[in-house]
């Protein structure tokens, strides 16, 4: 550990977390932390999804309470019971996931608890004028008027910031500010938090854009499982080392494949597809998917890569063209008709099509087999258990607790559940769409090597990403989609990323990479 | 990571012009098509009767009639604004009537028993707002426990229909300020007055703000710092005060106290506020819209009565209204959800 003393000279941090310890059920989501914020400083904190960055950020900003540890702010020490009492203090947070109010106007939303009043009335035309002010401190002409849900994201995630720093903020939270922004938005930000950092405010900073924390952090500290991994200055850390301590193992696994590609097409594939169309977005698409075959799916948003995943496995109804397993036509009328065939589908859309998040991890995995089986065979509790405890052991799922809701867990660990549930369907052909979407490296890491370890033994998998380097990375081979068409089908060993962007990108460019 | 994500494209331009004109004027779209649809029933009722219609003297009436619907549409509007329901309106409106109707008969003046009926009302309010707020009850089950309670209460206060002679309170209703041929009533007055605090309320106090906040995310409100539990509270404070004076307006209205009285109106008033433009999921909506909510459902109570229907032709009317009214609000929200 390798804690260095007050790098600005200043004789006391702002902030100071002790200790700092949170407990859900028997689960320790932070132990035994310790944070340091001084005056004039952007401090970063890194650790993957589930590390305890967001449970510290509450804490911090009274959204959730320590159950053991000190938070000292000046010297004095502070128990919050609400965000309010943490803004009172001066203490505000900008969520990834922008928490305002859509109905609202804009101006609203930058000064709604703090705006002037008079005889406890108040201006909107005067709320207004001040919101207009701290707008064009950041450089963001919208009507202030304005519903905010009229907004794009980013502009959104803006107001959040102007909300943020409207007030006599002292210590600004900024949990993933840059996820929706462009490179220029992202620099106007920047120019925001030095200016911030300029007038003596201390800044945490939480973004997993490499690049954005070494630009502008002053210091790091790194969590993992919940614990502290130690504190650093950017200037003394590598970014490989960084990686390192945020996984706890060995960052080379990153670049390399999770097995050799196997570019064998044997005669005749296991699923082959001919002319696939479907009037939701994929034209004339031909598929051949051989027994233990990973095939790749890339393409822009919008390209059709969802709506083919959805034909093959029997979301939408084919209007043209033709499916076969093993040689023999199928026709799939519903998803369960494709179940039927062993050809299972996990969405991209985690959350709404994906983990019932209320019911339990052991609720979640057993849910699509107990349906397939019929309300009348219900499968014994022991049996439940025992079949969710293997799935969740060989999956490693995290917390290895069965009876968790699962939306209590992270983003990699949910998606993991998901891929429990339709593998306990044994299925001989299984559609990832997105597997990997919105969870951190060292949970993509273990999705991509599972892939890899579930086509080893014998599995049909399509693998569907926006990501193309993780594309190339897992797949035998890659089909590449421009304007709801396939393209071209490559052999993923001797693809670049640059030859795919090439073939995606513009219609002029092809034959590359064959 | 090289995340190849674009845009689709634009489409077309007088889409996206209407798209931005729905978007900027979502919240008071809804409240317009009530003005529009008032103003048709009116002009169209007057076409059909011949001009006896659109008089001062029944344009008058309209109001004194339905005084306190009014003033119960007020109270609903914080309480739905906040994406809650209050279901005891109705049997506060009925036990706050007798409560008085049987104290003025006992020989307690007016001046104690008006406010000690506005208190009965904010107090089964408050019961209703701590049970959703610290107890986590919905507020569906938390305010029917309050319809219960109020009606079980107006009858053990009395089982027949009491009788007001207090001059006071009859006052409120006999008295009529003349303009030509426009009169109104102190009730009128009061339920006007109600209209205006309340729409002053929820558009320039920082509480009323707050109602809006609230019902738009709660969790985001909270975050923002906001005082949500304070706010949840007195939106249902607010709803059993309104009903409280409800009682007392009726109680004027009537002539008397009687523990029946109001059976089945929280849903008269639940309707004139969705009539009136405020969405039931909540965060959006105005107290003006739901006035001219109330004049929608007394229009058609009026037409009714002058065509010599069966007045349950006024809740077929208005149940297809709703109706309407339900699937224009849903696309709207739909349409503006979609940017968010």
């Amino acid at each position: 550990m390798t804690r260095n003393n007050h790098p600005m000279g200043q004789p006391t941090p702002l902030v100071e977390m002790e200790h700092a310890t949170v407990r859900f059920g028997t689960t320790l989501a932070l132990d035994d932390v310790a944070l340091r914020l001084y005056p004039g400083e952007v401090h970063s904190l890194m650790g993957e999804n589930g590390a305890g960055k967001s449970t510290l950020i509450k804490a911090l900003t009274g959204a959730l309470r320590l159950d053991a540890g000190t938070l000292t702010i000046d010297g004095t020490a502070m128990r919050f019971a609400t965000p309010y009492d943490a803004q009172r203090h001066g203490i505000s947070a900008v969520y990834q996931e922008i928490n305002l109010l859509p109905n609202l106007s804009v101006a609203e939303n930058i000064r709604l608890g703090r705006e002037h009043r008079s005889h406890g009335l108040i201006s909107p035309r005067r709320m207004e004028r001040e919101a207009a002010v701290v707008l064009s401190e950041l450089g963001l002409s919208v009507d202030p008027h304005s519903p905010l849900g009229s907004h794009p994201v980013a502009v959104q995630q803006l107001v959040a910031i102007a909300r943020a720093i409207s007030t006599d903020v002292r210590v600004l939270v900024l949990d993933e500010p840059t996820s929706s922004l462009d490179s220029d938005e992202v620099a106007e930000l920047f120019r925001v938090i030095r200016d911030l950092k300029e007038r003596g405010v201390a800044i945490l900073f939480i973004s997993h854009f490499l690049d954005q924390v070494y630009e502008i952090s002053d210091r790091i500290t790194v969590l993992r499982d919940g614990a502290l991994v130690g504190e650093y200055l950017p200037t003394d850390l590598l970014r490989i080392e960084l990686m390192q301590k945020m996984l706890g193992h060995d960052a080379p696994e990153l670049l390399s494949r999770p097995r050799p590609a196997s570019a064998a097409v044997p005669a005749e594939p296991y699923l082959k597809g001919r002319g696939v169309t479907s009037s939701l977005g994929i034209c004339d698409a031909d598929v051949d998917l051989a027994e233990g075959e990973v095939l790749g799916v890339a393409g822009l948003l919008g390209s059709g890569r969802t709506a083919l995943a959805r034909a093959l496995t029997g979301i939408d109804a084919l209007d043209r063209g033709e499916l076969s397993i093993d040689g023999r036509p199928v026709r799939f009328a519903s998803p369960r008709a494709a179940m039927k065939h062993r050809v299972a589908y996990s969405s991209e859309n985690r959350r709404t099509e994906g983990i019932v998040g209320d019911l339990s991890v052991l609720d979640n995995i057993t849910l699509a087999l107990q349906a397939q089986r019929g309300v009348f065979r219900k499968i014994p509790p022991a049996r439940q258990r025992e079949l969710a405890a293997s799935w969740a052991e060989a999956l490693r799922i995290r917390p290895s607790d069965l009876d968790r809701p699962v939306r209590t867990l992270s983003g990699g660990n949910q998606q993991k559940v998901m891929l429990a549930r339709l593998l306990a369907l044994s299925p001989r052909v299984l559609v990832l769409d997105e597997p990997t979407r919105g969870i951190d490296v060292g949970a993509k890491v273990e999705v991509q090597n599972l892939v890899a370890d579930l086509a080893t033994n014998g599995l049909s998998v399509v693998f569907i990403s926006a990501e193309l380097e993780e594309v190339l990375r897992v797949s035998d081979r890659v089909a590449v989609l421009r304007d709801e068409r396939v393209v071209d089908t490559l052999e993923s060993a001797t693809l670049t990323v640059d030859a795919v962007l090439a073939l995606v990108a513009s219609p002029e460019t092809t034959e590359e990479g064959e | 990571m090289t995340a190849v994500e674009t845009e689709k494209a634009p489409r077309n331009a007088v889409f996206a012009g209407i798209d931005t004109f729905v978007n900027r004027h979502a919240s008071v779209l809804p409240t317009v098509a009530a003005a529009v649809i008032l103003s048709v029933l009116l002009v169209g009722a007057n076409i059909r009767f011949d001009g006896r219609f659109l008089t001062p003297g029944n344009i008058s009436a309209l109001l004194l009639n339905n005084a306190f619907l009014m003033v119960l549409a007020v109270g609903m509007t914080f309480v739905i604004v906040t994406a809650g329901i209050d279901l005891s309106v109705g049997s506060v409106m009925g036990f706050t009537g007798i409560l008085g109707a049987s104290m003025l008969s006992g020989g307690v003046p007016a001046i104690v028993v008006i406010p000690t009926m506005l208190v009965a009302g904010a107090l089964i309010g408050l019961l209703i707002g701590v049970l959703v707020q610290y107890f986590n009850v919905q507020p569906f089950i938390a305010s029917l426990a309050g319809l219960f309670l109020g009606r079980g209460l107006a009858y053990v206060v009395s089982l027949n229909s009491i009788r007001v002679e207090d001059p006071v309170v009859l006052w409120l209703q006999t008295t009529r300020f003349r303009l030509g041929d426009w009169y109104i009533t102190p009730t009128g007055i009061i339920a006007l007055v109600v209209v205006a605090i309340g729409a002053l309320v929820m558009q320039y106090t920082r509480f009323g703000r707050t109602v809006y906040a609230v019902g738009g995310s709660e969790s985001s409100a909270e975050l923002m710092g906001l005082k949500v539990a304070r706010t949840k509270v007195m939106v249902y404070v607010i709803s059993g005060l309104c009903g409280g004076l409800a009682g007392l307006l009726l109680t004027a209205f009537s002539g008397a106290g009687y523990p029946r009285y109001g059976i089945g109106t929280e849903l008269d008033v639940i309707a004139t506020v969705v009539i009136g433009g405020t969405l039931l999921a909540g965060g959006r909506g105005y107290v003006l819209g739901s006035m001219i909510g109330v004049f929608v459902f007394a229009t058609i109570t009026t037409i009714i009565s002058f065509m010599g229907a069966e007045q349950s032709w006024t809740h077929i009317i208005v149940g297809g209204l709703l109706l309407l009214f339900i699937v224009v609000q849903r696309a709207i929200v739909a349409r503006t959800s979609r940017t968010g």
